[in-house]
Protein backbone atom coordinates (compact mmCIF):
# COMPACT_ATOMS: atom_id res chain seq x y z
CA UNK A 1 0.00 0.00 0.00
CA UNK A 2 2.58 2.35 0.59
CA UNK A 3 5.25 0.92 -1.64
CA UNK A 4 4.50 3.97 -4.30
CA UNK A 5 4.22 6.94 -2.06
CA UNK A 6 5.97 9.00 -5.11
CA UNK A 7 3.18 7.85 -7.61
CA UNK A 8 1.40 11.13 -7.10
CA UNK A 9 3.94 14.00 -9.02
CA UNK A 10 3.73 16.60 -6.17
CA UNK A 11 2.67 20.20 -6.98
CA UNK A 12 6.12 21.69 -7.34
CA UNK A 13 6.24 19.78 -10.95
CA UNK A 14 5.60 21.97 -13.74
CA UNK A 15 3.58 20.32 -16.13
CA UNK A 16 3.75 21.69 -19.64
CA UNK A 17 0.22 24.30 -19.75
CA UNK A 18 -0.92 27.24 -20.74
CA UNK A 19 -0.50 28.89 -17.39
CA UNK A 20 3.05 27.99 -17.00
CA UNK A 21 3.91 28.61 -20.68
CA UNK A 22 2.23 32.16 -20.01
CA UNK A 23 4.47 32.92 -16.81
CA UNK A 24 7.85 31.66 -18.37
CA UNK A 25 7.43 34.06 -20.87
CA UNK A 26 5.97 37.03 -18.88
CA UNK A 27 8.50 35.98 -16.06
CA UNK A 28 11.50 34.84 -18.15
CA UNK A 29 11.75 36.04 -21.97
CA UNK A 30 9.91 39.36 -21.80
CA UNK A 31 12.32 40.54 -19.05
CA UNK A 32 15.31 39.23 -21.15
CA UNK A 33 14.34 40.18 -24.47
CA UNK A 34 13.51 44.01 -22.73
CA UNK A 35 17.03 44.31 -21.00
CA UNK A 36 18.68 42.46 -24.13
CA UNK A 37 17.28 45.35 -26.56
CA UNK A 38 18.17 48.41 -23.97
CA UNK A 39 21.59 47.40 -24.21
CA UNK A 40 21.39 46.35 -27.59
CA UNK A 41 19.77 49.35 -29.32
CA UNK A 42 21.10 52.64 -28.58
CA UNK A 43 24.63 50.38 -29.73
CA UNK A 44 23.20 49.78 -33.10
CA UNK A 45 21.60 52.96 -33.33
CA UNK A 46 25.20 54.69 -32.76
CA UNK A 47 26.79 52.04 -35.66
CA UNK A 48 24.04 52.74 -37.98
CA UNK A 49 24.16 56.74 -37.43
CA UNK A 50 27.74 56.69 -37.98
CA UNK A 51 27.25 55.00 -41.30
CA UNK A 52 24.52 57.67 -42.56
CA UNK A 53 25.06 61.17 -44.57
CA UNK A 54 24.55 64.18 -42.31
CA UNK A 55 21.12 65.43 -43.78
CA UNK A 56 19.85 61.84 -42.70
CA UNK A 57 20.79 62.91 -39.25
CA UNK A 58 19.88 66.73 -39.21
CA UNK A 59 15.99 65.21 -39.36
CA UNK A 60 13.25 65.53 -36.83
CA UNK A 61 12.13 61.42 -38.76
CA UNK A 62 13.46 58.08 -37.16
CA UNK A 63 14.85 55.80 -39.32
CA UNK A 64 17.10 53.04 -38.32
CA UNK A 65 19.11 52.38 -41.71
CA UNK A 66 21.12 54.71 -43.47
CA UNK A 67 19.46 55.13 -46.67
CA UNK A 68 23.25 55.38 -48.50
CA UNK A 69 25.47 54.04 -45.71
CA UNK A 70 29.32 55.64 -46.26
CA UNK A 71 31.95 56.58 -44.45
CA UNK A 72 31.91 60.01 -44.87
CA UNK A 73 31.72 60.80 -40.96
CA UNK A 74 34.86 59.38 -40.07
CA UNK A 75 36.66 61.05 -43.16
CA UNK A 76 35.05 64.26 -41.13
CA UNK A 77 36.30 62.87 -37.77
CA UNK A 78 39.79 61.88 -39.23
CA UNK A 79 40.27 65.68 -40.92
CA UNK A 80 38.50 67.52 -37.80
CA UNK A 81 41.39 65.71 -35.48
CA UNK A 82 44.13 63.16 -35.74
CA UNK A 83 42.29 60.21 -35.22
CA UNK A 84 44.97 57.72 -36.32
CA UNK A 85 47.23 59.33 -34.14
CA UNK A 86 44.94 58.60 -31.11
CA UNK A 87 44.10 55.22 -32.01
CA UNK A 88 47.38 54.23 -32.60
CA UNK A 89 48.36 56.13 -29.09
CA UNK A 90 45.62 54.00 -27.51
CA UNK A 91 47.01 50.94 -29.19
CA UNK A 92 50.51 52.26 -27.64
CA UNK A 93 49.69 52.77 -23.97
CA UNK A 94 47.44 49.68 -24.07
CA UNK A 95 49.55 47.28 -25.66
CA UNK A 96 52.59 48.19 -23.41
CA UNK A 97 51.03 49.12 -20.26
CA UNK A 98 48.99 46.09 -20.57
CA UNK A 99 52.32 43.60 -21.15
CA UNK A 100 54.07 45.19 -18.37
CA UNK A 101 51.15 45.32 -15.58
CA UNK A 102 50.44 40.91 -16.58
CA UNK A 103 54.64 40.73 -16.07
CA UNK A 104 54.22 42.54 -12.45
CA UNK A 105 51.16 40.86 -11.11
CA UNK A 106 52.58 37.36 -12.42
CA UNK A 107 55.95 38.07 -10.08
CA UNK A 108 54.18 39.50 -7.56
CA UNK A 109 51.67 37.14 -7.11
CA UNK A 110 54.65 33.95 -7.33
CA UNK A 111 56.97 35.40 -4.75
CA UNK A 112 53.42 36.33 -2.34
CA UNK A 113 52.53 32.00 -3.01
CA UNK A 114 56.26 30.27 -3.57
CA UNK A 115 58.79 32.18 -2.01
CA UNK A 116 59.67 33.19 1.63
CA UNK A 117 60.30 36.48 2.43
CA UNK A 118 60.28 39.01 5.23
CA UNK A 119 57.50 41.05 5.90
CA UNK A 120 55.16 38.97 3.37
CA UNK A 121 51.88 39.77 5.63
CA UNK A 122 52.40 43.41 5.24
CA UNK A 123 52.91 43.51 1.97
CA UNK A 124 50.20 40.93 0.88
CA UNK A 125 47.90 43.59 3.29
CA UNK A 126 49.38 46.42 0.96
CA UNK A 127 48.22 45.34 -2.04
CA UNK A 128 44.84 44.39 -0.45
CA UNK A 129 43.90 47.43 0.86
CA UNK A 130 45.40 49.65 -2.48
CA UNK A 131 42.18 47.43 -4.23
CA UNK A 132 40.11 49.57 -1.80
CA UNK A 133 41.96 53.60 -2.68
CA UNK A 134 40.06 54.88 -5.55
CA UNK A 135 42.89 56.04 -8.20
CA UNK A 136 40.62 59.21 -8.79
CA UNK A 137 41.94 60.45 -5.90
CA UNK A 138 45.42 60.18 -6.56
CA UNK A 139 45.29 62.17 -9.85
CA UNK A 140 46.78 65.61 -8.33
CA UNK A 141 49.59 64.49 -6.81
CA UNK A 142 50.17 62.04 -9.18
CA UNK A 143 50.38 64.70 -11.79
CA UNK A 144 52.50 67.40 -9.91
CA UNK A 145 55.29 64.01 -9.88
CA UNK A 146 54.78 63.00 -12.93
CA UNK A 147 55.40 66.61 -14.55
CA UNK A 148 58.27 67.41 -12.24
CA UNK A 149 59.89 64.01 -13.87
CA UNK A 150 59.22 65.57 -17.70
CA UNK A 151 56.60 63.25 -18.14
CA UNK A 152 53.61 65.44 -19.64
CA UNK A 153 52.69 64.57 -23.18
CA UNK A 154 54.54 61.11 -23.39
CA UNK A 155 53.67 57.43 -22.99
CA UNK A 156 55.62 56.82 -20.37
CA UNK A 157 54.26 59.57 -18.32
CA UNK A 158 50.50 58.35 -19.14
CA UNK A 159 51.64 54.56 -18.29
CA UNK A 160 53.49 54.70 -15.20
CA UNK A 161 51.02 55.79 -12.61
CA UNK A 162 48.90 53.07 -13.26
CA UNK A 163 51.39 50.10 -13.61
CA UNK A 164 51.47 48.93 -9.61
CA UNK A 165 48.79 46.23 -10.16
CA UNK A 166 46.67 45.29 -7.01
CA UNK A 167 44.17 43.88 -8.80
CA UNK A 168 46.09 41.58 -11.19
CA UNK A 169 48.10 40.58 -8.04
CA UNK A 170 44.92 39.67 -5.76
CA UNK A 171 43.55 37.57 -9.13
CA UNK A 172 47.29 35.52 -10.06
CA UNK A 173 47.57 34.89 -5.86
CA UNK A 174 43.87 33.52 -5.82
CA UNK A 175 45.09 30.76 -8.60
CA UNK A 176 48.87 30.30 -7.58
CA UNK A 177 47.12 28.89 -4.38
CA UNK A 178 45.22 26.37 -5.68
CA UNK A 179 48.31 24.42 -8.17
CA UNK A 180 49.25 21.45 -6.01
CA UNK A 181 52.49 22.31 -4.40
CA UNK A 182 53.79 18.56 -6.02
CA UNK A 183 54.56 20.11 -9.60
CA UNK A 184 56.51 22.14 -8.29
CA UNK A 185 59.07 19.54 -5.78
CA UNK A 186 60.24 17.66 -9.35
CA UNK A 187 61.66 21.17 -10.14
CA UNK A 188 63.31 21.56 -7.33
CA UNK A 189 65.36 18.30 -7.09
CA UNK A 190 66.08 19.38 -10.58
CA UNK A 191 67.81 22.04 -8.25
CA UNK A 192 65.87 25.13 -10.51
CA UNK A 193 65.42 28.44 -9.50
CA UNK A 194 62.77 30.24 -8.85
CA UNK A 195 63.04 32.22 -12.21
CA UNK A 196 63.02 28.65 -14.47
CA UNK A 197 59.85 27.32 -12.03
CA UNK A 198 57.98 30.54 -12.83
CA UNK A 199 58.42 30.54 -16.61
CA UNK A 200 58.51 26.81 -16.81
CA UNK A 201 55.67 25.41 -14.74
CA UNK A 202 53.68 27.97 -13.29
CA UNK A 203 52.81 30.29 -16.12
CA UNK A 204 52.16 27.22 -18.38
CA UNK A 205 49.94 26.06 -16.22
CA UNK A 206 47.69 29.10 -15.46
CA UNK A 207 47.26 30.17 -18.81
CA UNK A 208 43.81 30.91 -18.24
CA UNK A 209 44.11 33.31 -15.65
CA UNK A 210 46.78 35.25 -17.09
CA UNK A 211 44.93 35.60 -19.86
CA UNK A 212 41.50 37.03 -17.62
CA UNK A 213 44.28 39.22 -16.09
CA UNK A 214 44.91 40.25 -19.57
CA UNK A 215 42.02 40.86 -20.83
CA UNK A 216 40.71 42.64 -17.33
CA UNK A 217 43.65 45.01 -17.96
CA UNK A 218 43.57 45.77 -21.68
CA UNK A 219 39.89 47.41 -21.62
CA UNK A 220 40.71 49.32 -18.47
CA UNK A 221 43.65 50.60 -20.15
CA UNK A 222 41.59 51.73 -23.25
CA UNK A 223 39.17 52.84 -21.32
CA UNK A 224 41.68 55.23 -19.32
CA UNK A 225 40.01 58.74 -19.21
CA UNK A 226 40.88 61.18 -16.50
CA UNK A 227 44.35 59.97 -16.38
CA UNK A 228 45.23 60.52 -20.03
CA UNK A 229 43.49 63.40 -20.22
CA UNK A 230 45.20 65.45 -17.51
CA UNK A 231 48.74 64.71 -18.32
CA UNK A 232 48.21 65.50 -22.36
CA UNK A 233 47.26 68.50 -23.56
CA UNK A 234 49.06 67.97 -27.12
CA UNK A 235 47.17 66.29 -29.90
CA UNK A 236 49.73 64.30 -30.85
CA UNK A 237 49.68 62.38 -27.63
CA UNK A 238 45.99 61.82 -26.71
CA UNK A 239 44.63 58.59 -26.41
CA UNK A 240 41.26 58.16 -28.18
CA UNK A 241 38.94 58.80 -24.88
CA UNK A 242 40.82 62.10 -24.75
CA UNK A 243 40.39 62.76 -28.59
CA UNK A 244 36.84 61.72 -28.78
CA UNK A 245 36.71 64.96 -26.18
CA UNK A 246 38.10 67.28 -28.61
CA UNK A 247 35.47 66.40 -31.07
CA UNK A 248 32.33 67.61 -28.52
CA UNK A 249 31.22 71.32 -29.03
CA UNK A 250 31.99 72.22 -25.88
CA UNK A 251 28.73 74.89 -25.74
CA UNK A 252 26.58 71.66 -25.87
CA UNK A 253 23.97 73.31 -28.77
CA UNK A 254 25.31 72.19 -32.63
CA UNK A 255 27.00 69.10 -32.27
CA UNK A 256 27.90 67.19 -35.44
CA UNK A 257 26.13 63.74 -34.02
CA UNK A 258 27.19 62.16 -37.53
CA UNK A 259 30.87 62.53 -36.89
CA UNK A 260 30.40 61.77 -32.97
CA UNK A 261 28.84 58.44 -33.89
CA UNK A 262 31.74 57.67 -35.92
CA UNK A 263 34.24 58.65 -33.09
CA UNK A 264 32.40 56.45 -30.28
CA UNK A 265 32.15 53.53 -33.05
CA UNK A 266 35.82 54.10 -33.17
CA UNK A 267 36.84 53.54 -28.92
CA UNK A 268 33.38 51.01 -28.58
CA UNK A 269 33.89 48.86 -31.62
CA UNK A 270 37.66 47.18 -30.41
CA UNK A 271 36.63 45.93 -27.25
CA UNK A 272 32.91 45.31 -28.12
CA UNK A 273 35.00 42.64 -30.66
CA UNK A 274 37.43 41.21 -27.68
CA UNK A 275 34.19 40.93 -25.26
CA UNK A 276 31.91 38.96 -27.82
CA UNK A 277 34.64 36.73 -28.69
CA UNK A 278 36.83 36.24 -24.68
CA UNK A 279 33.68 37.11 -22.98
CA UNK A 280 33.79 34.27 -20.46
CA UNK A 281 37.39 35.35 -19.21
CA UNK A 282 36.06 39.13 -19.07
CA UNK A 283 33.12 38.82 -17.12
CA UNK A 284 34.71 36.01 -14.81
CA UNK A 285 37.49 38.40 -14.30
CA UNK A 286 35.54 41.37 -13.27
CA UNK A 287 33.23 39.59 -10.74
CA UNK A 288 35.63 37.29 -9.55
CA UNK A 289 35.58 39.07 -5.61
CA UNK A 290 32.24 38.24 -5.90
CA UNK A 291 33.10 34.78 -5.21
CA UNK A 292 36.59 34.53 -3.71
CA UNK A 293 34.63 36.77 -1.41
CA UNK B 1 61.27 39.86 -2.59
CA UNK B 2 62.87 41.33 -5.74
CA UNK B 3 59.71 40.05 -7.61
CA UNK B 4 57.58 41.27 -5.71
CA UNK B 5 59.27 44.77 -5.36
CA UNK B 6 58.57 46.44 -8.31
CA UNK B 7 55.54 46.26 -8.00
CA UNK B 8 55.38 47.37 -4.48
CA UNK B 9 57.58 50.07 -5.07
CA UNK B 10 54.81 51.13 -7.75
CA UNK B 11 51.80 51.11 -5.70
CA UNK B 12 53.91 53.01 -2.75
CA UNK B 13 54.71 55.72 -5.31
CA UNK B 14 51.50 56.09 -7.20
CA UNK B 15 49.00 54.74 -4.85
CA UNK B 16 49.53 55.33 -1.57
CA UNK B 17 52.21 58.51 -1.14
CA UNK B 18 49.43 60.49 -3.18
CA UNK B 19 47.06 59.91 0.08
CA UNK B 20 49.59 61.68 2.08
CA UNK B 21 50.82 64.27 -0.53
CA UNK B 22 46.98 64.74 -0.83
CA UNK B 23 46.68 66.48 2.79
CA UNK B 24 49.62 68.21 2.88
CA UNK B 25 48.49 69.88 -0.09
CA UNK B 26 45.09 70.63 1.05
CA UNK B 27 46.44 73.27 3.31
CA UNK B 28 47.88 75.21 0.90
CA UNK B 29 46.96 78.23 -0.85
CA UNK B 30 48.44 76.60 -4.06
CA UNK B 31 48.44 77.24 -7.97
CA UNK B 32 48.51 74.62 -9.98
CA UNK B 33 52.34 75.38 -11.63
CA UNK B 34 53.15 78.27 -9.79
CA UNK B 35 56.62 77.61 -7.50
CA UNK B 36 55.46 79.14 -4.83
CA UNK B 37 52.41 78.45 -2.28
CA UNK B 38 51.27 79.77 1.40
CA UNK B 39 50.57 77.35 3.83
CA UNK B 40 46.71 78.34 4.89
CA UNK B 41 45.67 75.02 7.40
CA UNK B 42 42.60 74.53 7.12
CA UNK B 43 41.24 77.05 5.33
CA UNK B 44 40.58 75.49 2.04
CA UNK B 45 38.30 72.89 4.19
CA UNK B 46 36.93 76.19 5.74
CA UNK B 47 36.07 77.70 2.31
CA UNK B 48 34.57 74.86 0.80
CA UNK B 49 32.30 73.90 3.71
CA UNK B 50 30.91 77.22 3.66
CA UNK B 51 30.64 78.25 0.24
CA UNK B 52 27.27 77.93 -1.30
CA UNK B 53 28.86 74.79 -3.84
CA UNK B 54 29.64 72.35 -1.03
CA UNK B 55 26.10 72.22 -0.74
CA UNK B 56 25.02 72.06 -3.69
CA UNK B 57 28.41 69.58 -4.38
CA UNK B 58 27.81 67.37 -1.61
CA UNK B 59 23.89 66.84 -2.52
CA UNK B 60 24.64 66.16 -6.32
CA UNK B 61 26.91 63.67 -4.90
CA UNK B 62 25.02 61.54 -2.45
CA UNK B 63 21.85 62.10 -4.67
CA UNK B 64 24.10 60.41 -7.60
CA UNK B 65 25.44 57.65 -5.00
CA UNK B 66 22.46 56.70 -3.23
CA UNK B 67 19.99 56.60 -6.73
CA UNK B 68 22.68 55.09 -8.80
CA UNK B 69 23.85 52.31 -6.30
CA UNK B 70 20.18 51.48 -5.63
CA UNK B 71 18.85 51.40 -9.02
CA UNK B 72 21.68 49.65 -10.56
CA UNK B 73 21.43 46.91 -8.14
CA UNK B 74 17.40 46.76 -8.03
CA UNK B 75 17.62 46.46 -11.70
CA UNK B 76 20.17 43.96 -12.04
CA UNK B 77 18.72 41.76 -9.37
CA UNK B 78 15.33 41.83 -11.70
CA UNK B 79 17.75 40.82 -14.63
CA UNK B 80 19.77 38.16 -12.42
CA UNK B 81 16.06 36.79 -11.16
CA UNK B 82 15.06 36.37 -15.35
CA UNK B 83 18.44 35.31 -16.31
CA UNK B 84 18.33 32.54 -13.58
CA UNK B 85 15.40 30.71 -15.04
CA UNK B 86 16.44 27.95 -18.01
CA UNK B 87 15.59 29.85 -20.65
CA UNK B 88 16.90 29.62 -24.42
CA UNK B 89 19.66 32.07 -25.24
CA UNK B 90 20.17 33.18 -21.41
CA UNK B 91 23.99 32.85 -22.39
CA UNK B 92 23.91 35.03 -24.84
CA UNK B 93 21.32 37.62 -23.06
CA UNK B 94 23.91 37.73 -19.83
CA UNK B 95 26.63 38.63 -22.32
CA UNK B 96 24.87 41.35 -24.09
CA UNK B 97 23.24 42.58 -20.60
CA UNK B 98 26.86 42.74 -19.10
CA UNK B 99 28.78 44.02 -22.34
CA UNK B 100 27.96 47.75 -21.30
CA UNK B 101 30.57 47.12 -18.15
CA UNK B 102 33.39 46.84 -19.87
CA UNK B 103 32.65 49.76 -22.84
CA UNK B 104 34.14 53.17 -22.44
CA UNK B 105 32.39 56.04 -20.43
CA UNK B 106 33.58 58.49 -23.14
CA UNK B 107 31.87 56.41 -25.98
CA UNK B 108 28.55 55.40 -24.11
CA UNK B 109 28.01 59.22 -22.58
CA UNK B 110 28.25 59.98 -26.41
CA UNK B 111 25.90 57.66 -27.67
CA UNK B 112 23.46 58.66 -25.24
CA UNK B 113 24.35 62.13 -25.67
CA UNK B 114 22.97 61.67 -29.14
CA UNK B 115 19.93 59.80 -27.87
CA UNK B 116 19.14 62.88 -25.31
CA UNK B 117 19.41 65.38 -27.83
CA UNK B 118 16.22 67.74 -27.92
CA UNK B 119 16.16 68.05 -31.73
CA UNK B 120 17.49 64.95 -33.34
CA UNK B 121 18.10 62.64 -31.04
CA UNK B 122 15.86 59.29 -30.42
CA UNK B 123 13.91 60.26 -27.39
CA UNK B 124 13.20 63.82 -28.59
CA UNK B 125 11.23 61.78 -31.56
CA UNK B 126 9.50 59.20 -29.22
CA UNK B 127 8.04 62.41 -26.92
CA UNK B 128 7.16 63.78 -30.21
CA UNK B 129 4.98 60.76 -31.24
CA UNK B 130 3.26 61.17 -27.45
CA UNK B 131 2.96 64.59 -28.70
CA UNK B 132 5.32 66.51 -25.83
CA UNK B 133 8.44 68.43 -26.69
CA UNK B 134 11.95 67.26 -25.61
CA UNK B 135 13.01 68.73 -22.26
CA UNK B 136 16.96 70.21 -22.84
CA UNK B 137 18.26 67.39 -20.76
CA UNK B 138 21.40 69.09 -20.39
CA UNK B 139 21.01 72.90 -19.73
CA UNK B 140 18.43 72.06 -17.24
CA UNK B 141 20.57 70.84 -13.94
CA UNK B 142 18.07 68.56 -12.93
CA UNK B 143 17.68 66.94 -15.91
CA UNK B 144 20.97 66.60 -16.75
CA UNK B 145 21.42 64.69 -13.31
CA UNK B 146 18.83 62.69 -13.84
CA UNK B 147 20.40 62.09 -17.32
CA UNK B 148 23.65 61.05 -16.04
CA UNK B 149 21.86 58.80 -13.47
CA UNK B 150 20.27 56.87 -16.00
CA UNK B 151 23.30 56.26 -18.22
CA UNK B 152 25.45 55.37 -15.26
CA UNK B 153 22.92 52.58 -14.56
CA UNK B 154 22.72 51.63 -17.92
CA UNK B 155 26.36 51.02 -18.10
CA UNK B 156 26.51 49.42 -14.72
CA UNK B 157 23.59 47.38 -14.10
CA UNK B 158 24.89 44.06 -16.09
CA UNK B 159 27.43 43.71 -13.89
CA UNK B 160 25.33 43.46 -10.66
CA UNK B 161 23.16 41.22 -12.84
CA UNK B 162 26.02 39.07 -13.24
CA UNK B 163 27.35 39.11 -9.71
CA UNK B 164 23.79 38.29 -8.45
CA UNK B 165 23.25 35.47 -10.73
CA UNK B 166 26.32 34.16 -8.97
CA UNK B 167 24.57 34.47 -6.12
CA UNK B 168 21.14 33.16 -7.01
CA UNK B 169 23.25 29.92 -8.24
CA UNK B 170 24.84 29.09 -5.00
CA UNK B 171 21.16 28.60 -3.33
CA UNK B 172 20.65 25.25 -2.91
CA UNK B 173 17.44 24.08 -5.17
CA UNK B 174 16.54 21.63 -2.86
CA UNK B 175 15.55 24.45 -0.12
CA UNK B 176 13.14 26.31 -2.70
CA UNK B 177 11.53 23.00 -3.36
CA UNK B 178 11.29 22.32 -0.17
CA UNK B 179 9.35 26.17 0.64
CA UNK B 180 7.13 25.30 -2.31
CA UNK B 181 6.22 21.78 -1.03
CA UNK B 182 5.38 23.58 2.22
CA UNK B 183 3.20 26.02 0.00
CA UNK B 184 5.15 29.25 0.15
CA UNK B 185 4.42 31.08 -3.08
CA UNK B 186 6.56 32.54 -5.37
CA UNK B 187 6.86 36.26 -3.87
CA UNK B 188 7.18 34.40 -0.26
CA UNK B 189 9.92 32.02 -1.42
CA UNK B 190 12.00 35.63 -2.81
CA UNK B 191 11.49 37.34 0.80
CA UNK B 192 11.98 34.67 2.72
CA UNK B 193 14.78 32.38 1.20
CA UNK B 194 16.57 34.25 -1.56
CA UNK B 195 17.02 37.81 -0.33
CA UNK B 196 18.59 36.37 3.19
CA UNK B 197 21.05 33.70 1.16
CA UNK B 198 21.85 36.80 -1.07
CA UNK B 199 22.58 39.36 1.16
CA UNK B 200 26.72 38.52 0.79
CA UNK B 201 26.39 39.58 -2.93
CA UNK B 202 24.35 42.24 -1.88
CA UNK B 203 26.71 43.44 0.48
CA UNK B 204 29.60 42.80 -1.63
CA UNK B 205 27.84 44.83 -4.17
CA UNK B 206 26.93 47.72 -2.08
CA UNK B 207 30.91 48.48 -1.61
CA UNK B 208 31.98 48.01 -5.08
CA UNK B 209 29.25 50.00 -6.52
CA UNK B 210 29.48 52.82 -4.00
CA UNK B 211 33.11 52.90 -4.47
CA UNK B 212 32.66 53.18 -8.48
CA UNK B 213 30.02 55.40 -8.38
CA UNK B 214 31.58 58.03 -6.06
CA UNK B 215 34.65 57.69 -8.75
CA UNK B 216 32.27 58.09 -11.84
CA UNK B 217 33.73 60.60 -13.73
CA UNK B 218 34.24 59.99 -17.24
CA UNK B 219 30.07 59.77 -18.31
CA UNK B 220 29.80 63.25 -16.16
CA UNK B 221 32.38 65.06 -18.00
CA UNK B 222 31.79 63.69 -21.41
CA UNK B 223 27.68 64.19 -21.00
CA UNK B 224 28.07 67.57 -19.08
CA UNK B 225 31.61 69.26 -19.14
CA UNK B 226 30.09 72.58 -17.17
CA UNK B 227 28.82 70.23 -14.96
CA UNK B 228 25.83 72.36 -14.53
CA UNK B 229 23.66 70.24 -11.81
CA UNK B 230 26.04 67.20 -12.16
CA UNK B 231 28.70 68.56 -10.44
CA UNK B 232 30.20 65.73 -7.84
CA UNK B 233 33.33 65.89 -5.81
CA UNK B 234 35.16 63.96 -7.65
CA UNK B 235 34.31 66.57 -10.84
CA UNK B 236 34.63 69.52 -8.74
CA UNK B 237 38.57 68.37 -7.35
CA UNK B 238 39.21 67.74 -10.85
CA UNK B 239 37.57 71.17 -12.40
CA UNK B 240 39.45 73.10 -9.43
CA UNK B 241 42.76 71.71 -10.51
CA UNK B 242 42.57 71.83 -13.89
CA UNK B 243 39.79 73.86 -14.97
CA UNK B 244 40.21 76.78 -15.58
CA UNK B 245 40.94 78.02 -12.03
CA UNK B 246 44.53 75.86 -11.24
CA UNK B 247 43.56 76.16 -7.46
CA UNK B 248 45.49 73.03 -6.58
CA UNK B 249 45.14 73.48 -2.71
CA UNK B 250 41.40 73.70 -2.57
CA UNK B 251 41.08 70.78 -5.06
CA UNK B 252 43.50 68.65 -2.59
CA UNK B 253 41.13 69.70 -0.40
CA UNK B 254 38.05 68.07 -2.08
CA UNK B 255 39.83 65.05 -2.90
CA UNK B 256 40.83 64.31 1.11
CA UNK B 257 36.91 65.47 1.89
CA UNK B 258 36.19 62.51 -0.95
CA UNK B 259 38.60 60.30 0.68
CA UNK B 260 37.27 60.51 4.09
CA UNK B 261 33.60 59.81 2.85
CA UNK B 262 34.59 56.96 1.53
CA UNK B 263 37.01 55.90 4.37
CA UNK B 264 34.27 56.46 6.80
CA UNK B 265 31.15 54.57 4.71
CA UNK B 266 33.49 51.53 4.53
CA UNK B 267 34.07 50.92 7.59
CA UNK B 268 30.41 51.83 8.98
CA UNK B 269 30.10 49.08 6.85
CA UNK B 270 31.99 46.55 7.69
CA UNK B 271 30.79 47.24 11.22
CA UNK B 272 27.26 47.21 10.62
CA UNK B 273 25.95 45.33 7.99
CA UNK B 274 29.17 42.70 8.26
CA UNK B 275 26.97 41.27 11.47
CA UNK B 276 24.06 40.94 9.74
CA UNK B 277 25.49 39.23 6.44
CA UNK B 278 26.67 36.22 8.13
CA UNK B 279 24.35 34.23 10.45
CA UNK B 280 25.35 30.90 9.20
Amino acid sequence: MRTKPAQDPPPRVRSLSWRNLGMTIAGGYIPLALATLVVFVPLLWMMMSSLKAPGEIVTTGLALLPKNPGPQNYLDATSTVPFPRFFLNSVIVTAVGSALKCVLAIFTAYALVFVRFPFKRVIFLLILVALMVPPQVSVLPNYVLIASMGGLNTYWGIILPGLGTAFGTFLLRQHFLTLPPAILESAEIDGAGHWRKLWKIVVPVSVPSIATVGLVTIVSEWNEYIWPLIVTDHPDMMTLPVGLTQLVNSDGSTQNWGMLMAGAVIVLLPILVIFAALQRYIVSGLTQGSVTG
Amino acid sequence: MAFAAPNVILIILFTYRPLITNIYFSTLDWTLGAASATSVGLGNYVEFFSSPDAANVLGVTAIFTVTTVGGARALGLLVALALNQKLKGRTFARAVVFAPYVLSGVGVGLVWLFIFDPTYGALSWFLRSLGQISPQWVNDPKLALVMIIVVYIWKNLGYCAVVYLAGLQSIPPQLMEAASLDGATSFRRFRTIVVPLLSPTTFFLLITSLLSSLQAFDIIRIMTPSGNGTSTLIFDSYVQAFGSYNRAGYSAAISVVLFAGLLIMTAVQLRFVERKVHYS
